[in-house]
């Protein structure tokens, strides 16, 4: 029997096919309309954080060096007012196999995959997932599929996302290359169930779970080298895996860090478009998927999100990109780091915020990524130049995305600008009223959303009266 | 036309939904194109550029298409000089 593939025909088979690709019943965990047992699916997987870490060392994975940039830091001293200028380290996250903090994710997904006898993954990414699910896949004996979002429609690639294509395919994974659109979820879907392959989804609860050694090594790593622990963890956010991992593990630790997101400021431009796609210099790290994500976490490719960004920041700084590829410039010149752009989204917030903290604070950064041909600061701001976009240096205020990128005159000018997380908690509340009318939440669903949005039940029942 | 014997990596391009059958939520710029795929294999049976052909690809599974490149290779590079960076970080210059 030929099975219907249209896009409504897939879409609608979505849970049985997710379902079977994965192993994993969502079903058990749901409390309410809105509710769902959170704890209990990330306990459920199996995995202690012990586990996590030696299933990851067996592929290359983690353990990566913290490094404090003193120049870096000495740098920022000289710009801000006496006694500020907090120390920042960074955790070089490059060093994992394929690159980036996400062969942690990918680790435990490979892992899983092999457990359950899948004969091969499959990922629908554009962002350095896409090389981590290669790298693992390739460790275990594993087939892999990537489906990227990679052209435009005039068939112009991106050439951040040229070169994870080429990394994917170094790997040797095969990569499924598509145009602009969201039915790169529709192709995953068909993909999956053509395969019967194992979905390695970036949202599951095995790939989140994979981050929390990164938060937990952080911790100790800090403490080992200062005798302290730090006071502030900035985090580029985009899905929200990289936060709720990281979080977690600084939990587990013991730590008391407070957890800023840091994405690149991207409004403007919309992610779907096909005139917008090779008008923004970021893959990864911005707005377009950090605040969607951020406000509506069961968006993903799952039924239910085990990244859940507002459960774990306290503020979300945003940055622009002409501030992120100065500090990306600097990081070479001054500390003789060179590293991918993208990942490069949290040094700049840090650096923005160090000079507001007192001298004996701590911040860390909490990834690197690697760079290289058309994944290198250079590449994008030469490529946005060929797109017309006006690259300037001056005050990088004055950028207006997709037309201007801004690259500061002076370190002073990187300030980045605070993005309110009441209003992300509010529009989160909206996203959830259009899914349940408010007049039918349980108090298991009223209890699952203050908890989900880091707030307490009488802010929640306030907020709600204004809806 | 000359044509590519079996056996050589080659790359293929598919409508996999024309502009009509686009999702519903798609930007009216993106709604106006269709949706393309490319992928890379092994060219199953000799055939010329245009032609419907199959791949065996790197997962082992066969996708049809049209044959559109032979040996598709990577280009992105670092780019032009850009010249705004260069004293980023070197305050004696």
């Amino acid at each position: 029997m030929t099975r219907d593939t249209s896009y409504a025909a897939v879409m609608a088979r979505k849970n049985e096919i997710m379902k079977n690709s994965m192993g994993l019943d969502y079903e058990v965990y749901k409390q309410g309309a809105l509710a769902f047992d959170y704890e209990g699916m990330m306990n459920d997987c199996g995995f202690t954080l012990e586990d996590v870490i030696k299933i990851q060392s067996q592929t290359k994975v983690g353990n990566t060096p913290m490094f404090e940039l003193k120049n870096i830091t000495e740098a920022v001293r000289k710009i801000a007012p006496e006694g500020k200028g907090a120390r920042i380290f960074v955790k070089d996250e490059a060093a994992n196999a394929s690159g980036s903090f996400k062969a942690r994710r990918a680790a435990i997904s490979a892992y899983v995959a092999e457990q359950k006898g899948y004969k091969g993954m499959i990922a629908a990414t554009s962002g350095n997932y896409g090389a981590a699910v290669a790298s693992q896949a390739a460790q275990r004996n594993l087939k892999c599929i990537i489906l990227q979002e990679i052209y435009d429609s005039h068939g112009v690639g991106q050439p951040e996302i040229v070169e994870k294509a080429r990394k994917c395919e170094a790997f040797g994974a095969e990569v499924v290359r598509l145009t602009v659109g969201p039915e790169l979820f529709y192709c995953n879907l068909l993909t999956l169930e053509e395969t019967g392959f194992f979905n390695a989804s970036l949202y599951t609860p095995f790939a989140i779970k994979g981050v929390e050694s990164l938060g937990y090594e952080l911790v100790n790593q800090i403490r080992s080298m200062t005798g302290k622990d730090a006071d502030v963890v900035m985090v580029t956010n985009a899905g929200g895996g990289n936060l709720t991992g990281t979080a977690r593990g600084m939990l587990a630790a013991g730590s008391k860090a407070k957890v800023v997101a840091c994405s690149v400021d991207l409004s403007g431009l919309h992610m779907a478009s096909d005139t917008d796609f090779n008008r923004k210099s970021f893959t990864t790290g911005h707005t377009g998927f950090g605040v969607p994500f951020a406000t509506w976490p069961d968006r993903a490719d799952v039924p239910r999100n085990a990244a859940r960004a507002l459960r774990y920041l306290d503020d979300y700084l945003l940055v622009s990109q002409g501030e992120v590829f100065y500090v990306t410039e600097m990081l070479s010149k001054m500390e003789g780091m060179e590293r991918g752009p993208a990942g490069n989204t949290s040094l700049t917030g840090a650096v923005a915020l160090a000079k507001t903290m007192d001298k004996d604070k701590i911040i860390v950064v909490q990834e690197t990524e690697y760079t290289g041909a058309g994944k290198h600061h250079n590449s994008q701001l030469s490529f946005a130049k060929k797109m017309g976009i006006d690259v300037r240096r001056g005050d990088p205020k004055d950028y207006v995305n997709g037309k201007s990128i801004v690259i500061p005159e002076k370190l002073s000018q990187i300030d980045g600008h605070w993005q309110d997380t009441d209003k992300l908690r509010r529009s989160y509340i909206k996203n959830a009223i259009k899914q349940v009318p408010k007049e039918e939440w349980t108090e298991a669903d009223k209890n699952f959303v203050a908890e989900d949005v880091k707030k307490d039940r009488a802010w929640l029942d306030e907020v709600l009266k204004e809806f | 036309m000359n044509k590519v014997p079996a056996g050589r990596w080659v790359e293929i391009e598919k409508t996999i939904l024309t502009p009509e059958q686009r999702a519903p939520q798609v930007p009216e710029d993106t709604a106006k194109t269709p949706y393309i795929m490319k992928v890379s294999g092994f060219l199953e049976k000799e055939a010329a550029i245009g032609d419907e052909a199959v791949v065996k690809t790197m997962s082992g599974r066969k996708v049809s298409g049209k044959l559109s490149l032979i040996a598709p290779h990577y280009e992105h590079s670092f780019g032009d000089t850009v010249e705004e960076i260069l004293k980023i970080g070197r305050d004696d210059l």
